[in-house]
This record gives structure tokens, sequence and C-alpha cells, in this order.
């Protein structure tokens, strides 16, 4: 539906009534990328969440049945947030289908995650593509003024309140 | 000051996004983008009747995306921007958020590289290198 900005390399959109889909440009061969997606101790090191958050916890049992585990944590209060799901499909390294499901439930019910890796000329493109239950439980993840729903503090909304406040008088 | 704010947003943004969610009507915004246009004049590139039309644009004039103009004759429909600037500003919002991760992925992608470049070089294997033969030929 609408694309964000103009960036040839990655793009966010809502698409269809229950689904958002990310797609990005990753400049490495799809092995890594997949790698950086699937092994702990890469995963790790980039899915920090917001500033601030580590990732203490990311377990991942790779196989089709098999179960992931992610916990979050935030630096400033020790506050955690986990997710966690099962792989439905897992196809290395061009693809990986599993749900999501956050532990403090910020949308009801769990979503299905479909990773997609594409190599071409070396350089990969990635997209994801989460389809959630429903198309309200999709609209309140883009209506999340929590950024996915990471971190849920007020002192985010605070700081998010201001600026779409300017957005409505200056636009 | 205007009477737009977070709650305007949030209780406009489900029909924002389901007006959107029609490729006819992003047809029709994506027109009303260039100016405005009569309902004849928007019927005419779809294979629809005007009474199709008609329907769509009362989805988007309840969404508010579009409004009729002064013109008692033609009334030509008009693209109402600010609605479609909050969908863009959530998403938005959700976009700056994974671009902070990617950043982070793309520079973790780089290391790897130059490390197995480096490896290749003095010619010892990884584990991690060999993991991965090992798996494309699988």
């Amino acid at each position: 539906m609408k694309k964000m900005k103009n960036s040839a390399t990655f793009n966010i959109t809502a698409h269809g009534d229950r689904e958002i889909v990310v797609t990005r440009a990753f400049d490495a061969p799809r092995r890594l990328v997949f790698d950086a997606y699937t092994k702990p101790e890469l995963v790790k090191t980039w899915l920090l969440g917001p500033d601030g958050w580590s990732m203490p916890v990311c377990e991942i049992d790779l196989r089709a049945g098999g179960k992931y585990r992610y916990v979050w944590r935030s630096d400033a209060d020790g506050r955690e947030m986990g997710m966690g799901g099962v792989y439905r499909e897992v196809v290395a390294p061009e693809r990986i289908v599993a749900t999501e499901a956050f532990d403090e439930a910020w949308y009801p019910g769990e979503a299905v995650d479909t990773i997609v890796f594409v190599e071409r000329d070396g350089k990969t493109t990635l997209t994801q593509t989460i389809l959630y239950n429903t198309r309200e439980t999709r609209d309140a993840v883009l209506k999340s003024p929590m950024q996915y729903g990471m971190a849920m503090s007020y002192d985010r909304l605070e700081n998010f309140l201001p600026s779409l406040g300017r957005e409505a008088i200056g636009a | 000051m205007e009477p737009y704010g977070y709650e305007y947003a949030s209780r406009h943004l489900d029909a924002t996004f389901a007006a959107l969610a029609d490729p006819t009507r992003r047809a029709i915004l994506a027109r009303l983008a260039k100016g405005d246009a009569s309902v004849s004049d928007l019927a005419e590139p779809f294979a629809m009747s005007q009474p199709a039309i008609s329907k769509h644009l009362k989805v988007l004039e309840r969404a508010g995306l579009i409004s009729r103009g002064r013109d008692a004759q033609r009334r030509p429909r008009r693209l109402e921007a600010r609605p479609l600037r909050y969908a863009t500003q959530w998403l938005e919002n959700y976009r700056r958020f994974w671009e902070a991760q990617f950043r982070r992925l793309d520079a973790l992608l780089h290391n790897l590289q130059a490390a197995e470049a480096k490896t290749k070089k003095s010619g010892s294997k990884t584990r991690h290198e060999s993991a991965s033969k090992k798996r494309r030929q699988q």
C-alpha cells in the first residue's frame, strides 16, 4: 500500500487487511544474512530493540516444530520483555516461517512471520511478511506508538506525543 | 490550534487503513494527487460504472481522505493529505525502529565478510565457514 520514503533498499508497507511487509536489501550473500537471523551468537549482536536495551536471552531450535525465545532487557531499569514462537518451516538459507507471540500481549493472539531471503549478484533481499490474525490487530500494531511494541514504557509514549503534536500543528 | 492530535489520529487510522486497503481506491487517490477531478473523470480509466466508483469515493470521503470542491455542477473531488500523513507517521515509527536494527545487521554482515576474506587468504577455515558450506551442499 503505502511506500515509506524513496529508499530502494528498505520498505515497510501495510499489505491487504492483515499483513505488514518489510523488505530490506543487504550487501552480503544470503547464507550470511540467514546466519545472522538464525545463529543466537549473531542475532544477539544486532536484534537489540530500542536504544538502551540488550538481548540477554536468544534461544533458537532451528527446525520445523522447534521453538525460539528472545528476551530483551532495559539497561536503565532492568525491565524485561520476551517473545517467542515455533518454527513451522525452515529451508536454509531461503525461507523461514514461524509464529510470534509476546509475553505481555500487546496485541491479541499470535502472528505468523514469513522471512524469504533472495540473493542476486552477491546481494540479498529480505522480505518479511507478518500476518496478524485480524485486521484490527494489524492496525493496532501499526498504530502502536511504542515502535513495534518493544519497550512498552510511558517515557517513550511521552517522547512520542510532542512530536505528533508538532506534526499536527506544523503539517 | 487545530483539533487534530493523538486522539484524532487514533480514531481515524482504522478508517484510513481500511480505505487504503483497496487497489481501486489507492488508484483514485493517486489520480487525485495530480489534481482535483470529477466523478466521471475518475471513472474513466477504470472499467467500472459511475455508481461503483461513487461507492469507493464514499469510503474515501468517510475516511476523510477526499473532500468535494465548491463547483456545484462538477463536484470535483480533492485529496485531503492529513489522514494520509498520519498513516505515514505510524508506519514511519515502525520503520525507524527496524532501520536501527538493520544498520547493526549491516555492520555485522560487513564484519562477517571481512573475516571470511581473511581466513580464505590465510587458507585456514573457521568453524562458521565450513558450517555454511555444509549447508550449501545439502
